[in-house]
């Protein structure tokens, strides 16, 4: 018995849109040649790169020259903060970063600090936001590196990026922010926010997994960790994963042409769930900034529930969600995010993650609310402190 | 009509493999399940077994569940287990006592906690590949908790506290099977874990060395004291308490000339008292923290085969109802290093009539 699956987890990853399989199916079987190579096919692979390579510089208002593919999201982070910090370590070893961070860069400053760095995580208020005066206090006269996410993969708060950058850059400290969730959802552009480096990730945005890509600004001065070869400019090295780049570059292109749209269906999509979920079950709590917010993002706490049975009775019904980032389900701790805007442990537990995306239609929703207000209300039956909060009313 | 539905929890053993299995075979909608109860350790440079959330049985289970194309989730009891069998087991050691946190998971953990969130999810029952078989008994009115027919790996004893309202809600499909058969099955369904060893020691603690555990996870000082015989001298240095136990001969650390076993631990001197083999057999006992199966409450005495510890032979006993709803327990003949902090089961035939814990 096939179900239908609504899937409302895009945060989490995306079906690879079918213009994008398109684009990238010659480059594993027609056009294998190695893109070092000097004969044709090789020559067309080497093309094939350095247009993924134009149309992402195109979407993010770089130079081509100033990208550079990686095996993931992750490998961009982490290249970014450990690259940074050990080839900028005769000028300082303070980094700044937040207590919202995605483990890709957190777990690489806890890394750092293990071996000699000194970290300071800048608190968030209770709506997930950080802001440009505590930057600027942080700030130390041997910080090298401040890194900070552009939108929040849990609670889809989006920071002010542009204004950090713009303290960066005065105070000439490097800025390096995770862009995966971002991508897509926000126009970015490099120059204007004052950003030297730039996380991507291809499979948040209709892309293929195992492809990602960090810009770095000219001139930042930063260490290359995998050796082995002259690829991605002597930075880099590995044959280039060609379909996978080729179709981050489709991706892409198609992500930043259409993000308008885009964003129109998905804010009425969030703000419809937002409306329903609040109207219709009692004690939940929205989590993340009601406006500066990623357009597909949807994040409630309910009181007196684990969230980890609330996915699985979702998952019965056919709707695919989350309880935080895919990478935590796995621990099912309560997420640091939720814990670092201020939720007890307890209500921590307790949420859901809804991310749409271009898929999702009204119908999707009116599904979901079908089932949610019904089994929040069956777990709560089983809570003790929901019966004597109940009877209390 | 709708299937009844199962969570089983899966440990990525042959068991409760096989247990899933059977239990599709019966026409239940089936839910696998891994508890996750092992602490979080992360040391830089040495790989968790597993990877990303943990040990190796997450792996086993996961990939057996999708080879019978079930869901499979893993589920947190954290908490939990670290509060009423980690906790436990290290309190019991530090008063003196020689816990069973088999019994201490399956009564708070697996039969309460999985349980009631089983229900709470609305499905109907909770399975688990234990070798015991539940019925319900037309004479006795009553869920029936009965020996696997496995004798040898029989786990009864580990599941006396269950109760009636816990006993309508599980499945132990696997009862009735033959560890021969079980792995057996295994095999025809190519479940890859048809060869997997049994597992044997306390799953909490690494090389089954408990007392370097309770040593490393205590705030309490653990202070050496002295070896004495039954009538207080003193005949050497022992290292701490709780790393003896009752009935232990071996590892004592002294030599003494002749057999000495340890008869009691005496916690509010300090002492760890030896006798010889006379010294450590008893004929009478008294268990408390009752639970019994078989009828609803023990108001007459009963004859009873009782069993003292997981591997211990039964012996014939009588069972009496004393005040506060204890029982004493009196053997027809004396009993080898009866234990405080064990169990204490009592059985008619097949049949579980309940159990106790030994004071």
């Amino acid at each position: 018995m096939d179900k239908k699956i609504i899937y409302m987890d895009h945060s989490a990853t995306t079906p690879v849109d079918s213009q994008v399989l398109d684009e990238m199916l010659p480059y594993f079987t027609k056009n294998y040649g190695n893109p070092s190579s000097i004969y044709s096919i090789g020559r067309e692979s080497k093309k094939a790169i350095e247009d993924a390579r134009e149309r992402v510089a195109k979407a993010v208002f770089a130079q081509p020259r100033e990208i550079f593919f990686t095996g993931s999201g992750t490998e961009a982070d982490n290249w970014a903060v450990k690259g940074v910090a050990y080839s900028n370590k005769n000028k300082g070893n303070h980094i700044i970063t937040t207590t919202i961070e995605h483990h890709a860069v957190m777990h690489a400053c806890q890394y750092l600090e293990s071996d000699g760095f000194e970290v300071t995580y800048l608190p968030v208020d209770e709506n997930g936001l950080v802001s440009p005066e505590q930057v600027l206090e942080a700030i130390k006269p041997n910080t090298i590196l401040i890194s900070i996410m552009f939108a929040n993969n849990e609670i889809g708060t989006i920071q002010p990026i542009g204004e950090i950058g713009k303290i960066a850059r005065d105070k000439g400290i490097y800025f390096h922010t995770d862009a995966v969730q971002a991508i897509g959802n926000i126009p970015i552009n490099v120059s204007e926010l004052n950003v030297d480096l730039l996380s991507i990730s291809a499979h948040k945005f209709y892309g293929p997994k195992g492809i990602g890509a960090l810009y770095i600004r000219k001139g930042v001065k930063i260490t290359s960790f995998i050796h082995g070869g002259a690829q991605e400019r002597g930075r880099r090295a590995s044959t280039e994963n060609v379909a996978g780049i080729v179709g981050l570059g489709k991706a892409i292109e198609i992500a930043t042409l259409n993000i308008d749209d885009y964003n129109k269906k998905l804010i009425e999509l969030r703000d419809r769930t937002i409306f329903e979920i609040m109207k219709k079950i009692p004690f939940v709590r929205l989590n993340g900034h009601q406006h500066k917010r990623l357009p597909g993002n949807v994040n409630f706490s309910f009181e007196f529930i684990e969230g980890e049975s609330l996915l699985l009775m979702l998952d019965m019904k056919g709707i695919a969600a989350s309880s935080g980032s895919a990478c935590t389900s796995g621990s099912l701790d309560p997420s640091h995010v939720l814990l670092s805007i201020g939720l007890p442990h307890e209500i921590a537990h307790g949420s859901l993650r809804l991310s749409f995306g271009k898929d999702n239609t009204h119908e999707d929703i009116d599904q979901l609310m079908k089932e949610l207000p019904v089994i929040v209300e069956r777990l709560r039956e089983m809570s003790p402190l929901y019966e004597k909060v109940k009877r209390g009313n | 009509m709708t299937k009844k539905k199962v969570m089983i929890g899966m440990s990525g053993g042959v068991d409760s493999s096989v247990a899933a299995a059977i239990l599709l075979e019966k026409g239940y909608e089936v839910i696998g399940v891994t508890m996750k109860i092992w602490p979080e350790k992360e040391e830089e440079g040495k790989l968790k077994e597993g990877g990303c959330c943990s040990l190796s049985a997450v792996d086993d289970a996961r990939r057996v569940s999708y080879k019978l194309g079930i869901p499979y989730y893993v589920m947190n009891f954290q908490d939990i287990f670290e509060e009423k069998v980690i906790d436990y087991f290290k309190d019991e050691y530090l008063k003196g006592k020689t816990p069973n946190p088999c019994i201490a998971c399956n009564r708070y953990v697996k039969f309460e906690a999985m349980l009631n969130k089983a229900v709470s999810m609305g499905i109907d029952y909770v399975a688990t590949g234990h070798y015991a078989i539940i019925e319900y008994d037309e004479n006795y009115k009553r869920y029936l908790l009965k020996k696997s027919v496995t004798q040898a790996k029989d786990q009864t004893y580990a599941l006396y506290n269950l109760n009636q309202e816990q006993l309508s809600k599980i499945l132990m499909p696997i009862g009735d099977y033959t560890k021969d058969r079980v792995r057996e099955r295994a095999k025809e369904l190519d479940l890859g874990v048809a060869s997997k060893p049994d597992s044997q020691e306390i799953c909490f603690v690494e090389d089954n060395n408990y007392g370097k555990f309770i040593e490393e996870n205590t705030t309490s000082k653990i202070k050496s004291g002295y070896f004495v015989d039954t009538k207080g001298n003193v005949l050497g240095k022992h290292k701490g308490i709780i790393h003896y136990t009752v009935g232990q001969r071996k590892g004592l650390g002294i030599a003494l000339g002749k057999p000495m076993y340890v008869v009691k631990l005496d916690l509010d001197n300090n002492n760890v008292v030896l006798g010889e083999n006379d010294d450590i057999f008893s004929k009478t006992l008294i268990a408390s923290d009752l639970n019994f199966i078989m009828i609803d409450k023990l108001k007459e005495p009963l004859n009873v085969k009782a069993k003292i510890r997981y591997s211990a032979k039964e012996a014939d006993a009588m069972i009496y109802p004393m005040e506060k709803g204890k029982v004493k327990v009196e053997f027809d003949s004396p009993q080898r290093a009866v234990t405080p902090g064990q169990s204490i089961v009592f059985y008619n035939g097949d049949i579980v009539v309940g159990g106790g814990v030994i004071e």
